[in-house]
C-alpha cells in the first residue's frame, strides 16, 4: 500500500502539471491565496471571535464601529462592526463560507446536468442532440444572470419571504445550477465528438459493450481535463452570481449572510460614511473570484498545451 | 437565404411560444386573482361563481389560448400595484432602461474600439498590457461592486490622510488620492426632457446627464473588458491574413492598413457578438438600476417580485423575451446576409 501511494506521489512530482506549476508564480501565489481563504472558511467557527449568528453575543452598542486604525475603533473588532453591531471579521470569515459552499454545490450540480447532457448529445448525436442543445442556446442567449433572477424570483414569490430564507442555501444551489448547466454541457459535448471517431471507441463497440458503458466508462474519462478548466471557471462565476442574486434581495437572508448580502446590507449605510461593511466584504470578494479566475487561466494552458496565451 | 431565413424566424416564433408557457405557468401557480379581486367574506358558492365566470375551471389548453390570445392584442393584465394595464406600465419605466443602456453603449464603443485596436496592433507595449491586466481584473469584479466603489469615490468622496501633511510630497500624495464627490448617485434628477409617448430623457440637461454619469459607466464596466478583449483577439487574427500581408508588401501606409482594410473586417464578429451582448445587459440593468434607483424596468420588476405583482412579474418576462428573440434573430440574420459562409443548420452537410 505505501509503495503504490509514494510512487503515485513520484509520478505527480515528475509531472508537467507539476513542473509548470512550480514555475509560474502567478499560479502559485493564487493558489496560496485561494487555500488561505478556503482553510479560513472551512474552520470559520474556529477562527471566527465571535459566532454571529448567535443574538445572544451581539450589543447593539457597538453597531458601525470602524476598522482599527481609524478614530473611534476598538481593538476587540479588527475590522469594524455592520449596523447590528455584528464583528465584521466574523461575518465575512462567516460569509466567505456561505459563498464558497454555493459556490461549489452549484458547480457540482452543473457538472452533474452538463455532463450527463453533453455526453448525451455529443454522444448520441441526431434528435438528442438537436433538442438538447437548442436549449442550450437559448438559455445562453438569456445569459445565464437573467436565467437565474427570474428562476430565484419565481421560487421567492412562490415560497415566500420567510420559507425561501430558511432553504436559500439549496434554492441558491439549485438556481445557479439550472441557470449555468449549458456552459459545461457545451464543453463536454465538444470533447466527445472528437473522442467518438478515435479507435478506441470503434473498438470498443466491436467487444460488443454497451453505449452506456462506452459513454461513461471509456469516453467520459478522456473528457475530463476541459470539464476541470471549465468548472474552475463556473466556481467563481457562480460565486459572483450567488452574489448578485443576494445583493438583489433573492438569495441568502440577512441572518445567515453570505458575502453578498453582506454588501447588500452594508450599501444602505455607506451614505452615512460606514464604508468598510460594504467595502471589506467586496473586496474579500474580488479577491477570492480573481485568484480562481487566474487559478482557471492557468490550468486552461496547461492542460491544453495547444492553444497557447495570446 | 431563404431557408435560413424560414428557419430563424420560425425558431424566434418557438422560443416566444415556450417563454410565453412559462409565463403562463408562472402567472397560473403563483397568482390566485380572486385573492386580490374578492375579500375574505365572499362565500365559497360565490367564488366559485366568480371562477366559472373568470373561466378558471376551463381546461389548461383553453386558459392558455386565451392568455396567448390576450397577449398576442397587447393585453397582459393589470398590474396589482398600479392598477392599470401591466404593459403601460413598462412602457413608462422602459426610456430610464435605455437610456441607461444607450449611455452605456457609447462608452463601451468610443473606449473599447481604439484599446482593443491599439493592443492588437503593439501586443508588448506596456500600455497594452496595463489594459489587458485590467480587463482581467475588472472581469472578476461584478457590476454593483464597481457601482458602489464608484458611489464611494465620485458621489461621496474620500479623504485621505495616510501621509504625512506637513512634507511636500506627503499633502501631493493625500490630494492626488483624495476625491472631491458630489456626483448624484440616486435616481434620474428632476429636470428631464419630454421626447414623445412615456419618453422623457436626460440627455438634454445638466443635471440629467449628471445623474447619467455613474449608473452609465458602472454598466459600462462590466462589457468594456469583454469588447477590448474580443476586438484585440479579432483584430490580431486580421492581421496575420494573406490580404493584410499582401498590402504591406505593396507599401501601403500602416494607417490605412490598420484602420481602412483590417478594422473593417475586424468589426464584422464584434458587432454580431455586440448585438447579443446588448440584450444580455438587460440582466446587468437590474444590478445597476438596484444601485443607484433608478426607475427603469429592472428596479420595476424587482419590486413587482417585493410586492407578489404576478401580473407585471409575466409581463416582465414577456417584453424581455420579446427583446431578447428579436435582437437574437436579428443578429442572426444580419450575420447569414454579411457572411455567406455561415452555415445552414437546415440543410444537411
Amino acid at each position: 500500500m505505501t509503495t503504490a501511494t509514494v510512487s503515485r506521489w513520484d509520478r505527480f512530482r515528475e509531472s508537467f502539471f507539476w513542473y509548470s506549476f512550480k514555475r509560474d508564480k502567478v499560479a502559485i501565489a493564487s493558489f496560496a491565496v485561494l487555500l488561505l481563504m478556503v482553510l479560513a472558511a472551512v474552520f470559520a467557527p474556529l477562527l471566527a471571535p465571535t459566532d454571529p449568528y448567535d443574538l445572544a453575543q451581539i450589543n447593539i452598542m457597538n453597531s458601525e464601529l470602524p476598522p482599527v486604525g481609524l478614530d473611534g475603533a476598538d481593538s476587540a473588532f479588527p475590522l469594524g462592526t455592520d449596523a447590528q453591531g455584528r464583528d465584521l471579521l466574523s461575518t465575512i470569515l462567516y460569509g466567505t463560507r456561505v459563498s464558497l459552499m454555493i459556490g461549489f454545490g452549484a458547480v457540482v450540480l452543473q457538472a452533474f446536468l452538463g455532463i450527463l447532457f453533453g455526453l448525451l448529445a455529443g454522444y448520441l448525436g441526431g434528435k438528442v442532440d438537436a433538442i438538447l442543445m437548442r436549449i442550450a442556446d437559448v438559455q445562453l442567449s438569456f445569459s445565464t444572470l437573467m436565467v437565474a433572477i427570474i428562476v430565484g424570483a419565481v421560487f421567492k414569490a412562490s415560497f415566500g419571504n420567510l420559507m425561501f430564507g430558511e432553504i436559500a442555501i439549496y434554492m441558491l444551489i439549485f438556481i445557479i445550477g439550472v441557470a449555468e448547466w449549458p456552459q459545461i454541457a457545451r464543453t463536454v459535448r465538444a470533447s466527445v465528438l472528437a473522442e467518438k471517431k478515435k479507435e478506441y471507441v470503434d473498438a470498443a463497440k466491436v467487444m460488443g459493450f454497451g453505449t452506456r458503458r462506452i459513454m461513461f466508462r471509456h469516453i467520459l474519462p478522456n473528457t475530463l481535463s476541459p470539464i476541470f478548466v471549465i468548472a474552475t471557471v463556473q466556481i467563481a462565476n457562480a460565486i459572483i452570481s450567488e452574489a448578485a442574486l443576494s445583493f438583489l434581495g433573492l438569495g441568502m437572508p440577512e441572518t445567515q449572510p453570505s458575502l453578498g448580502s453582506l454588501i447588500k446590507s452594508g450599501f444602505d449605510y455607506i451614505q452615512s460614511g460606514s464604508w468598510w461593511i460594504t467595502l471589506i466584504p467586496g473586496l474579500v470578494l474580488v479577491v477570492l473570484v480573481l485568484v480562481i479566475n487566474l487559478l482557471g487561466d492557468w490550468l486552461r494552458d496547461v492542460m491544453n498545451p495547444r492553444l497557447y496565451k495570446g | 437565404m431563404l431557408a435560413f431565413l424560414v428557419q430563424r424566424i420560425s425558431q424566434a416564433l418557438l422560443v416566444m411560444f415556450v417563454i410565453s408557457v412559462i409565463a403562463f405557468a408562472i402567472q397560473d401557480g403563483l397568482g390566485d386573482p380572486l385573492q386580490e379581486m374578492v375579500g375574505m367574506s365572499v362565500s365559497e358558492e360565490e367564488r366559485e361563481a366568480i371562477r366559472e365566470e373568470l373561466g378558471l375551471n376551463d381546461p389548461m389548453v383553453v386558459q392558455y389560448l386565451r392568455f396567448a390570445g390576450n397577449a398576442l392584442q397587447g393585453d397582459l393584465g393589470n398590474s396589482y400595484f398600479y392598477s392599470k394595464p401591466t404593459l403601460e406600465v413598462i412602457a413608462e419605466h422602459l426610456p430610464a432602461t435605455l437610456e441607461l443602456v444607450i449611455g452605456a453603449s457609447l462608452i463601451i464603443v468610443f473606449l473599447s474600439v481604439p484599446i482593443g485596436v491599439y493592443a492588437a496592433i503593439r501586443p508588448q507595449a506596456w500600455l497594452s498590457k496595463f489594459f489587458m491586466g485590467v480587463s482581467t481584473v475588472g472581469i472578476s469584479i461584478p457590476v454593483f461592486l464597481t457601482a458602489i466603489v464608484l458611489i464611494q469615490l465620485f458621489s461621496i468622496g474620500v479623504r485621505v490622510e495616510w501621509f504625512p501633511a506637513d512634507t511636500g510630497w506627503g499633502q501631493w500624495l493625500n490630494g492626488f488620492f483624495t476625491t472631491e464627490g458630489g456626483l448624484p448617485s440616486y435616481g434620474r434628477g428632476d429636470e428631464l426632457t419630454h421626447l414623445f409617448g412615456t419618453w422623457e430623457s436626460g440627455f438634454f440637461t445638466g443635471t440629467g446627464l449628471m445623474h447619467l454619469v455613474l449608473p452609465c459607466v458602472s454598466l459600462a464596466s462590466i462589457m468594456l473588458p469583454l469588447f477590448i478583449r474580443l476586438i484585440r483577439a479579432e483584430m490580431m487574427e486580421v492581421l496575420q491574413s494573406d490580404y493584410i500581408r499582401y498590402a504591406r508588401a505593396k507599401g501601403l501606409g500602416a494607417g490605412r492598413i490598420n484602420f481602412l482594410h483590417a478594422l473593417k473586417n475586424t468589426m464584422l464578429p464584434v458587432i454580431t457578438v455586440g448585438g447579443v451582448q446588448i440584450g444580455i445587459m438587460v440582466a446587468y440593468t437590474i444590478l445597476t438600476e438596484t444601485v443607484f434607483q433608478w426607475p427603469g424596468v429592472g428596479l420595476m420588476f424587482l419590486e413587482a417580485i417585493t410586492r407578489s405583482d404576478i401580473p407585471l412579474i409575466v409581463a416582465y418576462l414577456m417584453v424581455v423575451g420579446l427583446i431578447f428573440v428579436i435582437t437574437n434573430t436579428v443578429v442572426d440574420l444580419v450575420y447569414g446576409l454579411v457572411n455567406p459562409t455561415v452555415k445552414l443548420t437546415g440543410k444537411k452537410a
